[in-house]
């Protein structure tokens, strides 16, 4: 294994031992959202995933 | 007898400082991204390795969690803001380069770059606004981010192709939730420093324009 990938595991360790007190912090504290919210949400990142598909599909090679 | 009423009062003067931490945190965004991208270009020139993403990713990390809470509220968080964001973009150098020397290579940085300008400008109007409450995503994202991260570690082992684009993927959809939630703080008062907020936009666009390069040479190869 090379240092990049030993680096790599090291500096995801790292954020995870940072990011794990502040993850059930914020479960505790963040307000309950309302069923309507949420497919606000999921409507707005559907756009997004389609518009992501829609340039990856740009790039493929048959249709540049 | 005051002709004032108080609450109207209480209600323009947060309003009004709303407006100004809005505009001072687009103004500092837009200077670290150029900042930032100056960087980049000077990584990219000096040829850098590809160790130097990595050294650059610990140091702004570090400044993140250790001086920016420290120094936010003083002269000497503008001076953290600019070393973080010079930093990742140094640590961008060598990942452009990469790109840039595929078949089709600037056509992949351009368009993830105009990809993740349109997906940044739309998702922030849109919770500019409505000023909807995004509040309620704080947990989930949360959650979300460590499940990516405990993925890219098990992929660090794996090499999986197919599970690398599950998590560019992953990664872009958690972005943009982040868009929404960290613009919703700023304009409904969950947070109050620019330059907290400034990197917290600035990684959000940083992330998404790496795993958008990431899909985009993929689905080239």
């Amino acid at each position: 294994m090379d240092w990049v990938k030993i680096m790599s595991a090291i500096f995801i360790g790292v954020m995870l031992v940072f990011l794990w007190p502040r993850a059930g912090q914020m479960l505790r504290e963040s307000r309950k959202g309302t069923r309507d919210e949420w497919l606000i949400v999921v409507l707005l990142l559907l756009a997004v995933a389609a518009f992501v598909a829609f340039l990856m599909h740009g790039m493929h090679p048959n249709t540049v | 007898m005051s002709l004032q009423n108080p609450t109207v009062t209480d209600r323009s003067e947060s309003l009004l400082a709303t407006n100004q931490l809005i505009r001072n945190t687009y103004l500092m965004l837009s200077l670290t991204l150029i900042w930032s991208a100056a960087m980049a270009g000077v990584s990219m020139w000096l040829k850098l390795p590809p160790m130097i993403s990595l050294i650059a990713m610990f140091g702004s990390m570090a400044l993140i969690w250790f001086v920016l809470p420290r120094t936010a509220r003083s002269g000497a968080g503008l001076m953290t803001v600019f070393a973080i964001t010079g930093l990742m973009g140094l640590g961008l150098g060598p990942t452009i380069n990469y790109y840039l020397h595929m078949a089709g290579g600037d056509q992949i940085v351009m368009t993830a770059l105009g990809g993740t300008g349109a997906i940044f400008f739309a998702l922030s109007a849109y919770a500019l606004t409505t000023r909807r409450d995004f509040s309620f995503m704080g947990g989930f994202l949360m959650v979300g981010l460590i499940v990516v991260l405990l993925a890219m570690l098990g992929n660090l082992f794996f090499h999986l192709p197919a599970l690398s684009m599950a998590l560019s993927a992953a990664v872009i959809l958690l972005m943009s939730g982040f868009i929404l939630f960290d613009t919703s703080r700023m304009v409904n008062g969950g947070e109050d420093n620019y330059l907290m907020m400034t990197v917290s936009l600035y990684l959000n666009i940083y992330n998404i324009f790496v795993s958008l390069l990431n899909l985009l040479g993929a689905s080239r190869d």
